[in-house]
């Protein structure tokens, strides 16, 4: 597994914002090295969030979204939801982290 | 007639609009906006993966004595990291020196775990052991947040430190004939778009030496106190100091005294 994300979810009336910090080196593909040879592409290709079992967000990232990446969106949710996010690379290596709406 | 009634409202509204925008535009400055800027993506700081990696490092062993850092003595006491780093630099009686974190650290890393101070020193920033320095930094740096900047001269070490820090920041050399102050030792200068502050003065000093180290978000990494020190030297163009040399320490320390009171505002954030 890669390195860990870190997921918050804060609720408020009813909505749930949810914010997390990826850590992925997220290589386009495009830059080169200081020999001169190409870094190879290296991303995370898509990106699932499940609140308590069921989507909420589905997210196919790609070369154009920048190292680190940080997502943030809301959802209609509740406090005590267990979210639930999953990424998978280009390369297949994948990441699961969890955190419940406070 | 009701072409023309239209047409004068049309120019009325324009030049209503053009009045408007303008004296909005005066009140706010490029700095403004981006300070603006930082405020919005604050909550999403990349230093928390590094703070986060660095306190598993901090609990895992490590070293040819396979320990941990967990007794490693910041100042406060073996263990104690809450707060450590806004009393950084210090004379630490154990090894007679006057210490900042990343030094202090490469002793805790030899005494506690056997790990030798020479790879650390010689390893490029962001690579191999640095890493973990850098990881290991970003959690202590983290756990002195909010805190007030707060460093000693009282012990003669620490002020020989202090005056050597004062002498190397007014040293003027390299090619370009720069000292730190060339830069940094008047209000209201910039280099483009970034701000420069007086750190000859307190509140220059604690916006300097509080805000690092800091993820940098132009080139997606995390910098020490150690790493900024170094790039200042190669902005100069200066031969690089050694890693957790004395002048760097004494820069620190310098630093740290003027900006004294100041708030801990690291893990920061930068262009």
């Amino acid at each position: 597994m890669a390195d860990p994300m870190r997921v918050r979810a804060a609720e408020n009336g009813g909505i749930v914002d949810v914010k997390i910090l990826m850590k992925h080196d997220m290589e386009a593909g495009q830059r080169k090295d200081a020999a001169g040879k190409v870094i190879p592409a290296w991303f995370i290709s898509n990106i699932n969030v499940k609140a308590n079992g069921k989507d909420v967000f589905n997210g196919q990232f790609g070369p154009a979204v920048s190292k680190d990446p940080f997502l943030n969106f809301k959802y209609k949710g509740a406090k005590g939801d267990k979210i639930t996010v999953s990424w998978v690379d280009s390369k297949g290596d994948k990441r699961t982290d969890e955190a419940t709406a406070s | 007639m009701q072409r023309k009634l239209t047409l004068g409202l049309a120019t009325a509204l324009v030049a209503a609009l053009l009045t408007m925008t303008s004296s909005v535009f005066a009140q706010k400055s490029a700095t403004d906006d981006i300070a603006k800027y930082r405020e919005m993506i604050a909550d999403g700081n990349p230093s928390e993966l590094y703070e986060a990696a660095g306190e598993e490092l901090w609990k895992k062993p490590a070293g040819p004595k396979n320990a941990t850092l967990e007794k490693c003595d910041l100042g406060l006491g073996p263990g104690v990291v809450k707060g450590a780093a806004a009393q950084l630099p210090r004379y630490f009686a154990d090894t007679d020196k006057v210490q900042d974190l990343e030094s202090r650290l490469m002793t805790c890393m030899l005494f506690l775990q056997g790990r030798i101070p020479q790879e650390m020193i010689d390893a490029p920033f962001q690579r191999g052991p640095k890493k973990d320095m850098e990881a290991i930094v970003a959690y202590v740096v983290t756990l002195s947040k909010g805190d007030k900047i707060k460093v000693s001269t009282n012990h003669p070490k620490e002020k020989e430190m202090y005056d050597l820090g004062k002498r190397a920041f007014f040293f003027q050399g390299g090619p370009m004939d720069f000292s730190c102050a060339s830069c940094h030792a008047e209000d209201g200068k910039r280099i483009r778009l970034q701000d420069l502050p007086n750190i000859t003065a307190q509140k220059g000093a604690a916006l300097g030496w509080g805000y690092w180290p800091a993820y940098r978000v132009s080139s997606g990494q995390f910098w020490t106190m150690q790493q900024r020190l170094n790039d200042c030297y190669r902005q100069q163009r200066f031969p690089f100091p050694i890693y957790g040399s004395d002048v760097t320490i004494a820069l620190s320390m310098y630093m740290a005294k003027t900006g004294n009171g100041g708030t801990v505002e690291t893990p920061g954030l930068k262009r």
